[in-house]
């Protein structure tokens, strides 16, 4: 337990300090959100209707964004090596990464959502509804991507990759996280139905995403 | 550490991108014993050490780890008793040099340790003074000794060094030594992949790959 | 003392120590007289109150624009003179110039919920004043990445310079973008006319808020300047120990 929670204080720390990156994330998401107006007019009456179809892409991108580095810091410095060269399970470390990376990105990513809704014209409760449907849903996001992450540190490619392998597997997120938002917004179908959908999402990827990256990690060994 | 343990390897083979790096490597280490790994560049010194640390796929043959107090648990694998120090000093530029040594020793470490072991590692390796600076400030070579500071801290039969001695001046292959001496005075074992002489009495060299 | 010898960071530290309390005074009594005068000043016939918001809004979002002028001038003494002074200079003109950014559309965007009926609306001028503060946070995140100073300094001023030619093509685009759309409900803000009763509080709360722009400015260079001796002095410390 101790070194579950000196590796988890470490990442937080690496991420909170200077150079970190985990504000980045939610500039990029910022700028995701404003870009929409830019594209489809300032309609409001347009912004209200598809804003939390777009913050949630928004959110989206910007979690992938920044998973890219998840891994591959640890893997450029030889900190991957050293993690597995211990009785703790790699599932769990790799767990504990994702729940670091999770609380830097994608907490920051929903607690800044109510704001930036404004900007959509979805403002008090809606960007609240949407605010808590990504509290809900980013945790997926997260541990479905650890999965690319962990593929795309063991085969050495890039980012680029990296999103073309995550972003089929976050689909099932965006659909009920969307439809979630507009259940609570304007309705007419119930908000719990999508929601706890939703939930079942982040905890079905709290199981397969440390699974399925560590066994990436350990196959990926030549 | 006390009890005696001894390493095996038995028809080890190496093979990376379907080509055959060596096979039929066997050799034997003892408590208290060194063992200098050498060959030409490519002869598959570094893969040997990774697969002995558990990070490389062993194709065929077997490395045993038996003697001790470990014939009771076989749940514990080879990586778990050693320490690799590899080319990568695996440290977090915007951290501490003591966070950096405190992390790796909480990961790794089987005990409880205190502060006190990292403090005294850091003594070691001679960067007590730095300890509350970032690693992004240290040059090379210190940031090779704080790597050295984790195999002190955290107590580990096998040290396995993959070119120990780059990146450190005269006195720092001093202290590496003197590290070396102890560790095997006190029944470890050290497996160390080299070009140079290594400057250990009574080391033995094995050498893989063609003579060159 | 000529002008050139500022240009030295330790005389310029001295400087910025004797200068900065007489600064904040300074700006902290223009501000109470402008906020006097403010009070003063007759409501709107149609706005009522919220006019007043104006008159942080206005001199906000001049100051903004300001303060991205102060960071290309900066950016021209980084790149051509190499100087670190102008480096210090770029760098602690960011958050100041974000910051009133800032306030310029929070000010307006609490203007327009009684005006508009909504927090905000995507108005050529507020929206413009929105990608500076991004192009801002920009900047401020280019120069939290890199490590080295100098070579982020170097980084930040084709930023800036690059942002500073963008930004009327920025405007221009903007404008047309939302001619094409022009939502019915927006009000202009200011108008062409101003009545002189109005005129006389807003320049004197311009010349205030400029006043505690320099202020804050001299005080983060002067941090910025302090916080590279610590970093010096670190590195020193690194290269006194064994193995460097």
């Amino acid at each position: 337990m101790k070194a579950l929670a000196a590796l988890f204080m470490r990442d937080v720390r690496i991420a909170m300090r200077a150079g970190g990156g985990a504000s980045v994330a939610v500039l990029f998401f910022l700028i995701v959100v404003t870009l929409t107006p830019f594209a489809v007019g300032p309609d409001l009456p347009l912004l209200k209707r598809i804003g939390p179809a777009m913050l949630w892409i928004g959110a989206l991108l910007a979690s992938l964004l920044a998973l890219d580095r998840l891994l591959a810091a640890d893997r450029d410095d030889g900190s991957l090596d050293l993690l597995g060269m211990t009785a703790m399970p790699l599932e769990l470390a790799v767990a504990v990464k994702g729940l670091a990376h999770w609380l830097t990105t994608g907490l920051p990513l929903a607690i800044a959502a109510p704001l930036f809704a404004l900007f959509l014209n979805v403002d008090g409760s809606a960007g609240f509804a949407v605010a808590l449907t990504l509290l809900a849903g980013t945790p997926a996001l997260t541990f479905f991507g650890l999965i690319g992450a962990a593929l795309t540190v063991t085969l050495r490619r890039g980012g680029l990759l990296l999103s073309v392998l995550v972003l089929p597997l976050t689909i099932p997120v965006l659909i009920f996280g969307v439809a979630a938002s507009n259940a609570a917004i304007a309705g007419p179908l119930d908000f719990g139905t999508p929601f706890t959908i939703l939930c079942a999402l982040s905890l079905i990827s709290f199981v397969i995403g440390p699974f399925a990256a560590a066994m990436a990690l350990r196959h990926g060994q030549e | 550490m006390a009890d005696s343990l001894s390493l095996a390897a038995e028809d080890l083979v190496c093979r990376r991108g379907g080509r055959e790096v060596f096979s039929g490597l066997h050799f034997t280490l003892s408590s208290g014993q060194a063992l200098a790994v050498t060959g030409r560049n490519g002869a598959g010194k570094s893969s040997l050490l990774r697969m002995i640390a558990g990070l490389l796929r062993i194709e065929a043959g077997r490395l045993v780890l038996s003697g001790g107090d470990l014939d009771g648990d076989l749940e514990r694998s080879i990586g778990e008793e050693a320490h690799y120090l590899g080319h990568q000093d695996a440290l977090k530029p915007s951290l501490s040099v003591i966070e950096n040594l405190e992390f790796w020793s909480a990961w790794l470490g089987r005990a409880e340790l205190g502060g006190g072991e990292c403090r005294a590692a850091l003594g070691a390796v001679g960067l007590e003074t730095l300890g509350r600076l970032p690693a992004a400030y240290l040059s090379a070579g210190q940031k090779r000794r704080l790597s050295l500071a984790r195999l002190v801290a955290i107590p580990r039969p096998i040290w396995l060094l993959d070119e120990p001695s780059s990146a450190l001046d005269a006195a720092a292959q001093t202290t590496l030594l003197v590290l070396m001496r102890e560790h095997l005075a006190k029944g470890g074992m050290i497996l160390a992949a080299t070009h140079a002489a290594i400057g250990i009495d009574g080391i033995r060299e094995l050498r893989i790959g063609p003579a060159a | 003392m000529a002008l050139i010898d500022y240009a030295n960071p330790s005389k310029f530290l001295s400087f910025a120590d004797r200068v900065l309390p007489w600064l904040i005074g300074c700006a902290a009594l223009a501000l109470a007289f402008g906020i006097n005068q403010v009070y003063g000043a007759p409501d709107d016939y149609q706005q009522g109150a919220t006019v007043k918001i104006m008159f942080v809004h206005v001199p906000a979002a001049w100051l903004a624009m300001f303060g991205w002028g102060v960071m290309s001038i900066a950016a021209l003494g980084t790149l051509v003179w190499r100087h670190p002074l102008a480096d210090v200079a770029g760098k602690a003109a960011a958050p100041v110039g974000a910051a009133f950014t800032l306030t310029c559309l929070v000010t307006g965007s609490l203007w327009g919920r009684p005006m508009w009926g909504t927090y905000w609306v995507w108005d050529a001028r507020l929206t413009s004043v929105f990608i500076l503060f991004l192009m801002y946070l920009g900047v401020i995140a280019l120069w939290r990445t890199i490590d080295e100073p100098s070579r982020a300094a170097r980084a930040a001023a084709i930023l800036t310079l690059a942002g500073a030619v963008n930004l009327p093509i920025i405007k221009f685009s903007v404008d047309w973008w939302n001619t094409l759309h022009q939502p019915a409900s927006v009000l202009r803000l200011g108008g062409p006319t101003i009545h002189p009763d109005l005129l006389a509080p807003l320049l004197i709360m311009a010349f205030a808020l400029a006043l505690l722009f320099f202020a804050l400015h001299l005080a983060v260079m002067r941090n910025e300047i302090l916080r590279r001796r610590v970093r010096t002095m670190h590195l020193l410390q690194a290269q006194a120990a064994p193995g460097s």
